[in-house]
């Protein structure tokens, strides 16, 4: 399974190389041409079927994940680390990870439970009260496995359960897997697919690849918070699992553009898909960097809603990723018939 | 001017649904028998003087603060996130409407412990019994803005959105008096998008004129009431700012010379600007391309952001005054 797959390849931010290559074997198993940016970006042209204008359409994914990198070594041969994105600290502790290109394996460590003080106790621990221990003896034992600016990454085993997907970095392996699965399809329009980088430290690789595509129009495809879980009110839950993907009308980044957010809602009515808006009027996406490219670029998101994103081992439900693959399928032919006037 | 500044004002327009003002402020613009165009993000555009010469952009934006709808409770209420820097302390009580003219009121949850509980704790009644009755007005993404009509108090105009229409009716207001025959070059008047949630449009506008110059036309704070909550000598009624600097621009001294060199040698008042929080539509024109030397021209405005703002009718005046000596001006 496709989510499964790219779920358990590492791809912290700036450190994408592995989760690229995975996806450009997956292209050439396709036939597909593309390449790359300086940044990293991946670009496919897909080229269309009919004789049609081309529509200037862009789609994009990141590929990269929220991670963390090594800062320093202490003495002991514990590892010291920096955040890599908005990572949840809270889930740091006790979890298992992979370091550097080499993957050592190494564990999050923190003081034991029996030694910490009552107040101790109370606090979420953060960075500095953890460490990463990779079973060093000392600090020139560490550095025979790792060193300063190795990406760590969360080390988690995907898998399914009925509809449930269950794994790290479903944000955003899973629209990754859905441009994948979008571009094994024929259509009679062209457009450009990017699977981006560095999303999760600043929409970055997506501002380069808009200027680079120079897109009429974009849509990306995320992986969004669903906080459908308990004490949490019903108009707070951003999205609710299972209730089909999601549009975005409004982030801190972007305000969907309303023509495009509508084709959307039409394609989802037309086909008799679910489909649910995200509650939550906040964080960042790739449509940012995108919808300010150059002279302007009407831009949209449609997420697959996701549990425990931005930690160590998140859930989604498949259907709603099916739902979400056939909409921006319905989406794209709408536009080759339709066009879209931005 | 009053009356346009109140047409102005009564407009719907918050960031990212423009719609209403931009075919206001068009109608405008047709009055006087100028062109223009719009751009992808929706962005106004005039171009008025003879092409060749220096290009200047000037860009006031359109788009105001608002809300927008998330999620349609059972029982009729409507959740809201914002558009813009929205103050909560400012939210129970306030009307808002809606593009189709639907008139809602905002109210509060329980809460004791704090003055600024977050958005989610705040909701929207428009008189609906239940989510269908509800779903027959309004919809998910739909907008909201202020309902406060334009009063007049002696020389002070209080009405919502004079952030930023006040510097829309100084852009219509200078387009009509000037004649391109006075310009030395090529002047983009633009009346810009989603600047309130992060200087959008002018990002986009900035990068398709490619201009020589960038000035932005916004309003900005003031410290002469009761302990403000910023330091500043900037005052109500006693003319137009030049902008020195705020959060997003150190404006280029170049262009704050010039126009302070302009409003003395034409005696209009002016004062220095130094804003500790807040940007403008500068803070994204000057960092276009490979940088454009920007500055911006403020009017004076109490409680910016709240459902009653406050602005001087002589700053309007002078501003006015000073954009058009200004652009006359062949020292660019």
């Amino acid at each position: 399974m496709l989510i499964k797959e790219l779920s358990a390849i590492p791809g912290v931010s700036g450190d994408e190389t592995r989760i690229r290559n995975f996806i450009r074997e997956k292209l050439a198993a396709r036939g597909l041409k593309n390449y790359t940016d300086a940044l990293g970006n991946l670009y496919v042209s897909k080229e269309g079927r009919g004789k049609g204008e081309d529509p200037g359409l862009m789609l994009c994914a990141h590929m990269d994940e929220v991670g963390l990198m090594v800062s320093s070594i202490e003495k002991s041969g514990h590892l010291r680390f920096y955040k890599v994105g908005g990572v949840y600290e809270p889930a740091l502790i006790s979890k298992p990870v992979k370091i550097g290109p080499d993957d050592v394996y190494g564990v999050i460590g923190a003081k034991a439970i029996h030694l910490q003080k009552a107040e101790e106790r109370k606090k979420a621990l953060g960075p500095e009260n953890l460490y990463i221990d990779i079973g060093a003896k000392n600090k020139d034992d560490a550095e025979k496995a790792v060193k300063i600016g190795d990406y760590v990454s969360f080390y988690s085993e995907a898998s399914c359960y009925k509809n449930l997907v269950r794994g790290k970095a479903l944000d955003n392996r899973a629209g990754c897997a859905a441009l994948l699965e979008i571009l094994q399809r024929d259509f009679p329009c062209s457009f450009t697919a990017v699977f981006t980088v560095q999303e999760e430290v600043g929409i970055r690789g997506a501002r380069v690849a808009a200027y680079r595509v120079n897109p009429r129009m974009a849509l990306v495809l995320e992986t969004t918070i669903a906080a459908d879980t308990p004490g949490i009110k019903e108009y707070e839950q951003s999205t609710v699992l299972g209730d089909g993907p999601a549009f975005t009308v409004k982030d801190d980044s972007v305000i969907a553009h309303p023509r495009l957010l509508e084709r959307l809602i039409q394609v989802a009515e037309k086909q008799q898909r679910p489909y649910q808006f995200r509650r939550y009027g906040g964080s960042f996406t790739d449509a940012g960097a995108v919808t300010t490219s150059r002279g302007g670029v009407a831009a949209g998101v449609i997420s697959t809603p996701c549990r425990y994103i931005h930690s160590p081992l998140s859930m989604l439900n498949q259907k709603d990723w099916h739902h979400l693959v056939e909409i921006v399928d319905g989406f794209i032919r709408s536009i080759d018939e339709k066009g879209l006037e931005v | 001017m009053k009356e346009l500044i109140q047409k102005l004002c009564a407009s719907f327009g918050p960031a990212g649904r423009e719609g209403q003002i931009r075919a206001v402020i068009a109608a405008e613009i047709e009055k006087l028998k100028e062109e223009y165009f719009v751009d992808t993000l929706g962005n106004l555009v005039v171009r008025k003087g003879p092409a060749g010469g220096k290009k200047i952009l000037v860009a006031a934006h359109m788009d105001e603060i608002g809300l927008m709808v998330t999620y349609i409770e059972e029982n009729g209420y409507l959740r809201f996130t914002n558009l813009g820097g929205i103050m909560q302390q400012t939210l129970p009580g306030t009307r808002v409407f809606f593009e189709n003219g639907t008139v809602g009121v905002i109210g509060q949850e329980k809460n004791k412990e704090t003055r600024e509980p977050g958005l989610s704790k705040y909701y929207l009644d428009i008189g609906a019994e239940n989510r269908e009755t509800a779903l027959a007005k309004v919809k998910i993404g739909d907008a909201a803005v202020y309902l406060a009509p334009l009063h007049q108090e002696g020389k002070r105009l209080t009405a919502k959105s004079l952030d930023n229409r006040v510097g829309c009716a100084v852009l219509l207001e200078t387009l009509s008096r000037l004649s391109a025959a006075t310009l030395p070059g090529e002047v983009f008047f633009v009346f810009t998008v989603q600047e309130e949630v992060g200087l959008r449009g002018a990002q986009t506008i900035a990068y398709r004129t490619k201009p020589h110059y960038g000035l932005a036309v916004d309003v900005t704070r003031v410290g002469d009431t009761p302990e403000p909550e910023f330091k500043t000598n900037v005052s109500l009624g006693k003319g137009p700012t030049v902008k020195v600097m705020d959060s997003a621009v150190i404006c280029h001294p170049k262009v704050t010379n010039l126009m302070m060199d302009v409003a003395e040698k034409n005696n209009i008042p002016y004062q220095p600007e130094v804003l500790e929080r807040g940007g403008t539509d500068a803070g994204a024109i000057h960092l276009s391309r490979d940088g454009i030397p920007t500055g911006a021209l403020s009017i004076p405005c109490r409680y910016i952001h709240t459902p009653a703002e406050m602005v001087d009718l002589d700053d309007v005046e002078n501003g006015i005054a000073l954009l058009q000596e200004l652009l006359k001006c062949e020292q660019w």
